[in-house]
């Protein structure tokens, strides 16, 4: 790919060997700092975490080897069980959510209609604010709105869980509809055309041929979703931080608590937790990959060929 | 070319890792010659004192990080820090933790290179969190500076680990000019029964008067700890004071329960707030319930005298003011004086460099001796345990005292007794607010649960 794109900027001058040579000889040279702050800031925290996660720990230096009792521990952790079906609920239900709206937003906004910048613009605006103050004022106008019937957000799970929901589909549904735009701007204007002429119909074309060149679109908006609901965290920290907690058969279980704050509050229990919560992270991180991985593979086979 | 990138790519990771290694390796032996400081610790306090009498030759390069729990303090900490580098030459770096967020800040920074060399211990539980970073206090000069040892943490071997270096109290605010319109004085609240009897009467009345007997008793997170946290403590000191605990009981009975729901119910009942919302209502709008006259009784501490007669926030007039002992239907009650006791407690880091803790001995000696630093201390922590101590102006530390001179009881901080604090108090705040909003016998089951099965389960998750 990349030499292709060099013979088509600008003939035979970059790709003599004369200029190409050196830059391949030294292009590890120019990726090297990026690559060590990589490291420090990536690679390393991260196989320390693993190795932390068999260890008993209070800060880090004084970490003493425990084996995976913290991996036994945290696999029977009710709350961790609860939180892990809470967010693979929130999960589905914002990805389905957020890619049908964004979708349709993006289809209404690339139809010729008067003021349709300024609506992308509108739309893609929450996308701009900070999870922890979304959290805050979503709570407040929330309550706010269930002060009317006396009842508050914390009342129930289920408040919590929709107003998890809205409050993500409002602030994510912008920045999608963004990358569906970019993806049908690109559907070819000679295919539409060709569909129009072959008598096909609004519907026909949307789900002939439009839907299936915005696969690769698709494909990155699932992505994204996906990886942003198991994610999950300021939002889900500052809209209800796990509340209402109910105790049931022994156990303690925040209702509301999606993995990672799950990850979070077992970590500040004290320093008895602090192995099991890296533990938990470890977990996590795990089962996000799978399933992006997963998730990619699958919608890509569904991309077309242009 | 491509095996040349990758061996490249393999060299730095190796080398990465080495580097990494060999940091580790560096704190590791610094932690090693650390630990073997904490031994010679105690035969240090005897070099302190010599020290800490020339104030200034003491800073043999040494410095002082104090990590500060107090938000609200903050100011007065850097400015008094400033004060001692400038007459000493000392260094010295104040750092807040954010509300809410003293442990994790604390655990971040004992994690690095410069660690604090003065920080928090709130506790018992912190302490058993944080034990071996503390060094021993016993003996040390800021140590003999004190009145009591009634605000310390002690580990098992009786060595003291932690200095209170403050105290604080708290109960019932009221406004003595509001109850003098319903026509009622301070001397008629003697226990829960006339404490009722006022409260319901102001209620009843409120059209007329203008004003409702007790604040909102919110529940939102900036507020709830006061009822979660320090009306359960009430509940808990009477149960702990039956039974003679000492230290953290595995499991709690719930025996004064029916006493905390008397008084909870009071605070609701006799409010103008909607029950039903109650978790919407932060800690500045039931403040300035109360700050605005809007309500007569408020249940807060010392640390909000300086709110509420602040003329830029709400002007009240001190002499207006008093605080009266929580009560709530206990036999005997009338003899309680008001809830006093400290999370603030100094440790100072043993696995800080010997000059370090040097500095930090002596600055805290400092802050506890001179005029400056104890002045400082009165403004923004009230009454100090320590021989030098200022007189504050707060008039809630004069009810106090008053009550404590008339021979009545202190009513102890039992809740630094409480088992993995913030998830035990969430607890019981989602019961709280949910029979709050429908008070049934079932909904206050559900409260008991969390208080004693909560209870039970935390301190299991605690030592799990």
């Amino acid at each position: 790919m990349a030499k292709s794109k060099k013979r088509k900027a600008s003939g035979n001058s970059v790709t003599s060997m004369l200029i190409r040579r050196p830059i391949q000889k030294w292009f590890p040279l120019f990726i090297l700092p990026t690559f060590i702050c990589f490291c420090i800031g990536f690679i390393w925290p991260f196989i320390q975490g693993i190795y932390l996660s068999f260890c008993n720990f209070n800060t880090p230096d004084d970490a003493t080897f425990v084996g995976i009792s913290n991996y036994v521990k945290a696999l029977s952790d009710p709350g961790f069980v609860h939180a892990f079906w809470n967010t693979a609920a929130f999960a589905v239900v914002s990805i389905i959510l957020i890619n049908v709206a964004a979708f349709a937003i993006a289809y209404a906004l690339t139809q010729k209609m008067w003021g349709a910048n300024l609506f992308r613009t509108v739309f893609f605006m929450p996308n701009l604010i900070g999870g922890v103050v979304l959290g805050y004022i979503w709570s407040m106008i929330f309550d706010g709105i269930l002060k009317q019937y006396s009842t508050y957000l914390t009342a129930n799970a289920t408040y919590g869980f929709w107003g998890l929901v809205i409050l993500v589909a409002w602030q994510q549904i912008g920045y999608i509809m963004i990358i569906y735009i970019a993806g049908l701007q690109a559907v070819p204007e000679d295919m539409l055309e060709a569909a129009k002429i072959d008598g096909a119909n609004k519907w026909q074309t949307l789900f002939r041929v439009i839907i299936p060149n915005v696969m690769p679109s698709v494909t990155i908006c699932t992505f994204l979703t996906l990886t942003n609901s198991f994610k999950m965290f300021d939002q889900n920290l500052a809209l209800t931080g796990g509340a209402p907690q109910v105790i049931a058969n022994g156990a303690k279980v925040n209702m509301t608590e999606l993995l990672a704050l799950n990850i979070y509050s077992t970590y500040n229990i004290n320093k008895n937790w602090h192995g099991v919560a890296q533990a938990k992270a470890v977990v996590f991180f795990i089962l996000v990959a799978v399933l992006a991985i997963s998730q990619l593979t699958a919608t890509r086979q569904k991309e077309v060929q242009q | 070319m491509k095996k040349f990138t990758a061996m490249l790519l393999t060299g730095m990771i190796a080398i990465s890792m080495l580097a990494s290694c060999s940091s580790g390796g560096n704190t590791a032996s610094s932690d090693s010659s650390s630990s073997k400081e904490s031994k010679p610790a105690s035969s240090e306090s005897s070099k302190t004192s010599e020290a800490a009498s020339d104030n200034g030759s003491t800073a043999s390069g040494g410095s002082v990080y104090y990590l500060n729990f107090k938000p609200e303090a903050d100011q007065a900490w850097q400015e008094l820090a400033a004060t001692y580098t400038e007459q000493t030459g000392v260094p010295v770096k104040v750092v807040t933790a954010a509300g809410g967020t003293y442990s994790d800040t604390l655990t971040a920074e004992m994690a690095k290179s410069e660690a604090p060399t003065l920080f928090q211990v709130g506790n018992k539980q912190g302490l058993a969190d944080w034990n071996d970073y503390c060094l021993d206090l016993s003996g040390t000069d800021v140590y003999t500076q004190m009145t009591t040892d009634d605000f310390n943490l002690k580990d098992d071997d009786g060595a003291v680990k932690a200095i209170g270096y403050c105290y604080e109290a708290y109960g019932i605010i009221t406004n003595k000019a509001l109850l003098a319109e319903a026509g009622y004085t301070v001397e008629d609240i003697t226990d829960f029964d006339s404490l009722k009897a006022v409260a319901d009467d102001i209620h009843a009345r409120s059209g007329e008067l203008g004003f409702d007997a007790f604040t909102s008793a919110g529940l939102d997170g900036s507020s709830s700890w006061r009822y979660s946290g320090h009306l359960t403590s009430v509940a808990l000191f009477y149960e702990f004071r039956d039974d003679n605990v000492t230290e953290q009981p595995a499991t709690v009975t719930g025996k004064y329960l029916d006493n905390f729901r008397n008084i909870w119910d009071l605070y609701v009942n006799d409010s103008s707030a909607d029950p039903a919302t109650l978790s919407t209502s932060t800690g500045d709008m039931c403040e300035a319930e109360f700050g605005t006259g809007k309500a007569a009784f408020f249940q807060q501490g010392t640390w909000e005298y300086a709110n509420l007669v602040d003329p830029e926030k709400y002007g009240m007039n001190p002499d207006d003011l008093v605080m009266l002992p929580i009560y709530c239907g206990v036999d005997g009650e009338e003899n309680a004086a008001l809830c006093c006791g400290t999370e603030n407690c100094w440790a100072v880091n043993a696995k800080a460099s010997e000059e370090d803790i040097q500095a930090t001995l002596d600055f805290i000696n400092w802050v506890v001796t001179s005029d400056e630093g104890t002045t400082m201390m009165a403004d923004q922590f009230g009454p100090i345990p320590f021989k030098a101590a200022k007189e504050p102006e707060n008039v809630f530390f004069a009810d106090a005292n008053r009550l404590l001179a008339e021979g009545k009881y202190t009513v102890g901080w039992a809740f630094t007794y409480t088992p993995n604090t913030d998830s035990w108090r969430a607890g019981i705040v989602t019961a709280l607010a949910a029979y709050s909003a429908d008070p049934s016998d079932a909904n206050w089951e559900n409260v008991k649960t969390a208080y004693v099965d909560g209870w039970a389960i935390e301190y299991a998750a605690q030592n799990g």
